[in-house]
């Protein structure tokens, strides 16, 4: 066990040195560059000298890849684009994104699972059939396009839209309608993160408990009078989520990593709208940090998702 | 063998179909018997024949769709299993009537120890605390001979070996003393010295507990070390049916001899094996007549007119044969 703990300690370590370099080589030879894009015909070469050398852009790209590491770790980090730490500036959103996707996350979870599995105890009736439909409607219908639709649907409604973490004018509001206001900005964005979430969730639950109902062991426990209820969810549902630990390791990645399409959308601000403006404005370290800080997630989130199989399913043994 | 004056299992003219896209399988067709208090009934038949089918029937663990029992009556201890509630049913089962099944590698849940699924079945039926419970799967593992059980009961399933497994659903099936054991091909996936070891502890633990078995094999053999009748199915009929020495001693119907006769004799090396020519019907295109007739050797035209019912040769003997008089021995 503790030798299979340091080896994939060890291999994660070097992912994660693998994805720094790639993505730095990625974003460094990205058309344009932090100056070019705040350019100015009017300020001077000297200027323009000057900003080079503070960004460090006038070294060569591999000595730039190891300050930028040097920075990050001795919290010298600054955003290109307005001058603060970098980690301060991921730190003030990680909250925002952390509970916009919590909400999402506990609506896929609370609803998908129950969802396939009553589709798969009820294969091919007309609930099945009706779920089937809507999943694939959930997962065709473009999620930044319903989004509008949805921001559309609230302005005619009432009159402004539902954008960001609460409403612009806020002025007679009591305490209640504050937090009504609050939650009605958090609940629209993470539904429709949901909607798209739930829809893959619930078909791998369905295929996956299809599979285990079918196995003898679960005719075994309908033999010894076990309800049928207890059945599916007692020894199938338990079998029927071994495949589903793997998401689980997408899961942590995806709550502090933040979505960038429904962050943007609903201008909500968190992680993936800060990365999404930081790509714009070639704001390197930003969006380098951010890129590492993913990776780091969904490294830990794959060991994980490792070591929960080895709880969930006696079988697996490390070593 | 003392046979009671009222069954403990009376089964009426069952009949299980599979209603598939190719169309209606009849895969158990009018099947009768009893099993009485004590015995052991074995039902003996050809991969396919229905007797596995049966067995699920009794417990009404026929998946469905597709499957359905289309008519019959089942009675056991007075009751028409097929007329009670979900709810009745899931009382019976695990607690009444306990099945075995073929496969100990893949019937027990993988994720639970064996403890977990023994204690299952004790605490859905008796409602005893769980140290109670622990404390009676242990004996029921000491009782199937399992070595060490207070620390095999924390075992998974894929640390034991297949007979050890198998010691364990037996463990299981008997953990609240039913009356009837349905065992379905329960040493047929063991090797043949286990197969001997597992055989021995199910006939002891029946005589002790005088438990009822109805046992589904296709193995001769199994039957005849341990069965006290046996009914001989094909192509989901009931073809011969009768106390274990006249099925062995006097059958009366050829594919009960050709069955008995495919049994390889260790004496005589040079001979070679009989075998019953043709194949087993497609269940969805059965022929006309007896279902055995083109593969018969007594095979006359009238054979192939109507389905013969099943004629009784003396008071607990019976032969789904027209020709059972010039069959067989």
């Amino acid at each position: 066990m503790t030798s299979f703990l340091l080896r994939r300690l060890l291999q994660m370590f070097i992912t994660l040195i693998g994805i720094s370099i790639i993505s730095w080589v990625i974003i460094t030879t990205a058309p344009g560059g932090p100056i070019s894009l705040t350019m100015d015909p009017k300020i001077s070469p000297k200027i323009i000298e000057q900003m080079m050398k503070n960004y460090d852009l006038d070294k060569p790209v591999y000595q730039q890849y190891f300050l930028w590491i040097k920075k990050l770790f001795t919290g010298k980090l600054f955003s290109f684009k307005d001058g603060r730490p970098v980690l301060e500036k991921i730190w003030e959103r990680i909250g925002n994104t952390l509970l916009l996707n919590l909400v999402a996350t506990i609506i896929i979870f609370s609803l998908a699972i129950p969802l396939g599995v009553f589709s798969a105890r009820k294969q091919y009736s007309m609930m099945d059939r009706l779920t089937t439909f809507g999943v694939f409607l959930g997962l065709s219908i473009p999620g930044f396009w319903l989004a509008y639709l949805i921001i559309l649907g609230t302005v005619e409604l009432f009159g402004y839209p539902v954008l960001g973490m609460r409403s612009f004018v806020t002025e007679g509001f009591g305490t209640t309608e504050i937090i009504l206001d609050r939650i009605w900005h958090l609940l629209l964005p993470a539904l429709i993160m949901a909607i798209h979430g739930m829809a893959g969730l619930s078909r791998y639950t369905r295929s996956s408990m299809l599979e285990v109902i079918r196995q003898d062991y679960i005719r075994t426990a309908k033999a010894k009078g076990v309800p049928e209820e207890t059945v599916y969810y007692r020894h199938g549902l338990r079998n029927a989520l071994l495949p589903i630990i793997t998401l689980f390791g997408f899961l942590i990645p995806g709550l502090i990593g933040g979505s960038i399409i429904m962050e943007s959308v609903f201008a909500w601000p968190g992680i993936g709208r800060l990365a999404y403006q930081a790509v714009l404005a070639r704001d390197y370290p930003v969006v380098m940090t951010i890129n590492t800080i993913t990776a780091v997630l969904v490294l830990l989130g794959n060991f994980i998702a490792d070591l929960l199989y080895g709880v969930v399913d006696p079988r697996i043994r490390y070593g | 063998m003392v046979i009671m004056k009222t069954p403990l299992l009376d089964v009426r003219s069952l009949s299980t179909h599979f209603f598939t896209e190719d169309g209606v399988v009849k895969a158990v067709e009018d099947v009768s018997f009893e099993i009485f208090e004590g015995e052991i009934l074995s039902l003996v038949g050809e991969s396919g024949c229905g007797k596995s089918v049966t067995g699920l029937s009794l417990l009404r663990l026929i998946p469905t769709p597709p499957g359905k029992i289309a008519s019959g009556e089942i009675f056991f201890d007075g009751r028409n299993l097929l007329k009670l509630e979900e709810k009745e049913m899931e009382k019976v089962r695990g607690n009444d009537i306990s099945m075995i099944f073929q496969e100990p590698m893949t019937s027990l849940n993988p994720v639970f120890t064996i403890g977990d699924q023994i204690m299952e079945a004790i605490q859905l039926h008796q409602n005893p605390d769980k140290k109670e419970a622990r404390k009676k799967a242990i004996e029921m593992l000491d009782r199937v001979k399992i070595p060490s059980p207070e620390a095999r009961i924390d075992s998974y399933p894929h640390q034991l070996s297949g007979g050890m497994r198998q010691r364990a659903m037996i463990a299981m099936a008997l953990s609240c003393q039913p009356k009837l054991l349905i065992a379905d091909e329960p040493t047929t996936a063991l090797d043949v010295t286990i197969q001997a070891q597992v055989l021995r502890l199910m006939r002891e633990i029946q005589r002790e507990m005088r438990m009822a078995v109805m046992l589904i094999t296709h193995d001769l053999g199994v039957v005849a070390e341990i069965a006290d009748r046996v009914a001989v199915m094909y192509a989901g009929r009931i073809v011969e049916y009768g106390p274990i020495e006249t099925i062995f001693g006097e059958m009366r119907h050829p594919y009960t001899r050709g069955l008995l006769e495919s049994i390889p004799q260790l004496e005589d090396k040079r001979k070679r094996l009989n075998a019953i020519p043709g194949q087993v019907p497609n269940p969805m295109d059965l022929p006309m007549g007896c279902k055995f007739h083109p593969r018969c050797y007594l095979m006359i035209e009238d054979c192939k007119k109507e389905e013969p019912p099943l004629f009784q040769v003396n008071d607990n003997h019976f032969s789904r044969c027209i020709r059972w008089k010039v069959c067989c021995y």
